[in-house]
């Protein structure tokens, strides 16, 4: 295998010891660099190093994201954690499984093929040889880089891989206390920090001795940031919400309410255009052209529980245990904005409630090492409010999408232009060179950060993301215009782009299809030739019996999209009704992943992906008034309820002889898509900016 | 600070506290019960769900000082309870925030309704948010430990 063959994950941390060792008789310990965000990875990247190793489950202890012990793999995101963190795990316990039978076989002279392994044990001839793993560690150099030569276990040996191992974390969650928010040594200070309501804000006044009136705190300020800290909770909290309540802010950023819709984004300053074209029109005459705008607006991550970091500074290092994604780049970050050396900096993950992109858990770390900066020897605990989680931590970027595309007599697409609009999805700590955490901004000296700029293309691309359709298109042409100066601090939310364009593709196929007078997916299916594509697209018309008529009173939407063009493929369909709001009842998916290690939790992930989903398209709006966001809680910006979610089916039909493909984001856009065009259908009138609300409906009906 | 003297999972407990701190912080901080989870402290998510004689109740708003000589239940009193046991088997949860608090409110309902109806399931867990998208399983685990404990009692 060449080398740069290899997983990224891999080539980044080539060494054996960085992800295994045999540190005890029995005992395997695995290391990864990928964390745990409520997806179920670490149970998922146990069956792998299981299986590879041949050893029970149960004899490895996985550690995941900490600064000091394990492989760097940069963040956990992009559902790549399997697709690449997996990969090179696959590759280093094959490889590991391996070495140990060369070396038994050196010890017992006989040939590698007369040995086989059972949990950890080397068996000759079917018989126990009294060697195993930990006798032979010792002799085997682990220091050396992975060659990634090794073969894997091919499907038909897999005994642990594509079972549904039960979630090795959820039996905590269930009565226990496994979360970030928990954790409570004795050395506790609880704080909390004031975090300004507007981007550039100064603060004019607090009133300090009036909160201390409510507990015994005390506070420590530096330039616009004031903590409260003190032993117990509920007095700093008490004494926080009074301060925060009465402080005084002038200047900054002025949030006009228009800023919340999305098409705001159109007048907007942008950066020169950047244009990528894929082949080039058909030159079949044009008989009709169709364009249309779509948009999506500023949506939060809404984490069910408010971010939590604990920090602690003693002897010159500093200790941050952190939910992040990404404890290396946070590292980076918080030494840089403290002007420490990253090397007295130890960042260790631990999870969190369910994480679905850049949150405020960088954020909340930082505030926490600030704090503990203040107060050596103790450990500082910070807990934001529901407040700061839905009003300041990172939103998920608005987007507008533009598509304009000529069409055929047969209704093929001859040309297709899409327009993307869209600030950075890609302000994560050390991304572009800057340090991207919201508190050092407020600091007395705030670090030069430059300004945003997008993720690239290369890195799976921000508003760009899934931009490029999969189907048979003789020409495809995209305009990134990327806005530089959007009115909130936007980073990576699940699927970055890829929500609002394949929304904006699978509704604008389907008016193609319209204004063919073709059936939605026997167009799709017209236009596409990748036969894994076409497999889901027929499998799940199959599932909803698309070919007959829906009940009176329903309508079918229907979506495909490949996430990335690269991950898992999905096709789904929806069963809706419109009233004053939408109703969706039924969700068909069918999914090629290729290799699922975990059926299970697949499932889990991508119906858990598609309620996400429908929140966002039926609800979700970031909205701003009297210069803030004023969506700063579930009353102001709710999210789908038990007494709203659909029924939903998955069929996962992808062939396990191909590699894993990444599944945690497939469902976002196609999702998005299926119901707006069910809606169309419904309705005989297309909304085609989001969320999908009673208003916008109203207004549709108005006009058909 | 006052002495406030719970009964808490059928058990004698007294914390020093303020008589108007919430239930969740004597309770989590207090006692060291952290299995009740905190989420939004304004009764909109659900999280931080107690039984307070049976009775689903927020205990981020709740004052401790008021649930003195009632009974409190949490979710580390379920821990061989036929509803902790269905949402293992049928893995009802991602990240599993939202649990805790959605196992005391369906507890509360099993123990009125034997035979609960889906949609009083839906009513009984219509206070609580998960942001993962576990709802359906969640509505499963609990019909499942529903029946068993109709089994149970047969
Ligand atoms: S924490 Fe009590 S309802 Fe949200
Ligand atoms: S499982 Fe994550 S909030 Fe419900």
């Amino acid at each position: 295998m060449i080398p740069n063959a290899l997983p990224l994950s891999l080539q980044d941390n080539p060494r054996l010891d960085q992800w295994v060792a045999f540190p005890a008789p029995g005992r395997v310990s695995v290391r990864t660099g990928k964390v745990e965000l409520g997806q179920g990875v670490l149970t998922a990247l146990l069956q792998i190093a299981a299986e590879e190793l041949d050893v029970a489950p149960e004899r490895i202890d996985l550690t995941s994201g900490d600064t000091a012990s394990t492989p760097n793999e940069g963040f956990t995101a992009g559902s790549l954690s399997i697709q690449v963190g997996g990969a090179a795990l696959r590759l280093v316990t094959a490889e590991l499984r391996a070495l140990m039978l060369e070396q038994a076989a050196r010890q017992l002279q006989c040939d590698v093929s007369r040995l086989a392994v059972a949990d950890g044990a080397i068996l000759k001839e079917g018989v126990p040889s009294g060697l195993d793993y930990w006798r032979l560690a010792p002799a085997l150099d682990l220091s050396q880089a992975a060659t990634g030569a090794a073969p894997v276990k091919a499907p038909g040996q897999l005994r642990l891989v594509g079972q549904d191992l039960p979630r090795t974390d959820l039996p905590a969650k269930l009565g226990g206390a496994p979360f970030i928010q928990d954790l409570a040594p004795p050395d506790l200070l609880h704080a909390r920090v004031l975090h300004r309501p507007r981007r550039g804000a100064r603060l004019e006044a607090v009133d300090e001795a009036g909160a201390a009136r409510l507990g015994a705190v005390t506070f420590h300020r530096s330039g616009d940031v004031v903590a409260v800290i003190g032993e117990d909770e509920a007095e700093v909290q008490a004494a926080f919400t009074r301060l925060r309540d009465r402080a005084r802010w002038s200047g900054g950023v002025e949030l006009k309410e228009t800023d919340a819709e999305a098409v705001t984004l159109l007048d907007r300053p942008t950066a020169p255009p950047r244009v990528v074209e894929r082949g080039a029109p058909s030159g079949a005459p044009v008989v009709r052209r169709l364009e249309a705008t779509y948009s999506k607006p500023y949506i939060a991550h809404g984490s069910i529980a408010p971010s939590c970091g604990l920090a602690k500074f003693e002897e010159g290092r500093l200790t941050v245990w952190t939910h992040a994604q990404g404890v290396f780049a946070l590292r980076g970050s918080i030494a840089r904005a403290l002007g420490l050396d990253p090397a007295l900096v130890h960042v260790i993950h631990h999870q969190g409630a369910g994480c679905y992109g850049h949150n405020g858990a960088d954020d909340a770390a930082f505030d926490a090492a600030f704090v503990a900066l203040a107060r050596p020897g103790r450990t500082v605990r910070v807990l934001w409010t529901r407040e700061d989680e839905l009003g300041v931590a990172p939103f998920g970027a608005a987007m507008v999408v533009k598509l304009a595309a000529g069409l055929d007599a047969s209704g093929r697409p001859v040309d297709w232009n899409i327009d993307v609009f869209s600030p950075s999805h890609g302000g994560r700590p050390g991304m572009n060179g800057a340090v991207n955490l919201l508190t050092p901004l407020s600091l007395a000296t705030p670090p030069d950060d430059p300004a945003p700029m997008d993720l690239p293309d290369a890195a799976g691309g921000g508003a760009s993301r899934n931009a490029f359709l999969l189907y048979d298109l003789p020409h495809q042409k995209m305009v990134h215009h990327f806005i530089t100066d959007a009115p909130v601090r936007t980073s990576s939310m699940r699927g970055l782009g890829a929500f609002a364009n394949v929304f904006a593709l699978e509704s604008f196929l389907d008016e193609a299809a319209e204004a063919a007078g073709l059936d939605p997916v026997a167009y799709r299916l017209s236009l596409m030739s990748d036969p894994r594509a076409r497999a889901v697209i027929e499998e799940a018309a199959r599932m909803c019996h698309w070919d007959m008529s829906p009940p009176d009173g329903i309508a079918r939407g229907f979506a495909f999209s490949r996430y990335k063009n690269s991950a898992a493929y999905l096709a789904l369909a929806v069963e809706l009704s419109v009233e004053e709001e939408v109703r969706v009842s039924r969700v068909w998916c069918a999914v090629d992943g290729g290799l699922i290690v975990n059926p299970d939790g697949a499932r889990n992930q991508i119906e858990g992906g598609v309620i996400q989903a429908l929140s966002w398209t039926l609800k979700e709006q970031v909205r701003f008034s009297e210069g803030a966001v004023s969506s700063s809680t579930w009353e102001t910006y709710p999210i789908l309820r038990f007494s709203e979610v659909p029924r939903i089916e998955t069929q996962l039909i992808g062939d396990p002889a191909h590699p894993p493909l990444g599944i945690g984001e497939v469902s976002q856009g196609p999702t998005a898509a299926a119901v707006a065009n069910g809606v169309a259908a419904a309705l005989g009138a297309r909304l085609r900016h989001l969320p999908l609300t009673r208003e916008r409906i109203m207004a549709a009906l108005l006009e058909a | 600070m006052d002495e406030i003297a719970l009964r808490v999972n059928g058990e004698d407990r007294t914390a020093r506290a303020d008589a108007g701190a919430p239930l969740i912080h004597v309770l989590r901080n207090l006692l060291d019960l952290k299995a009740t989870r905190y989420g939004c402290g304004q009764e909109q998510c659900g999280a931080c769900m107690v039984l307070l004689d049976g009775k689903p109740t927020f205990s981020c708003t709740f004052p401790a000082a008021e649930a003195v000589g009632r009974e409190v239940e949490t979710a580390e009193a379920l821990v061989s309870h036929p509803l902790r046991e269905a949402f293992l088997e049928l893995q009802a949860g991602q990240c599993g925030y939202c649990l805790s608090g959605i196992l005391m409110s369906a507890k509360g309902l099993l123990d009125r309704t034997a035979d609960p109806a889906r949609e009083e399931i839906v009513a009984a867990l219509d206070p609580h948010l998960c942001r993962c998208g576990a709802h359906e399983r969640i509505i499963g685990a609990v019909a499942l430990a529903a029946a068993r404990l109709r089994g149970a009692a047969a």
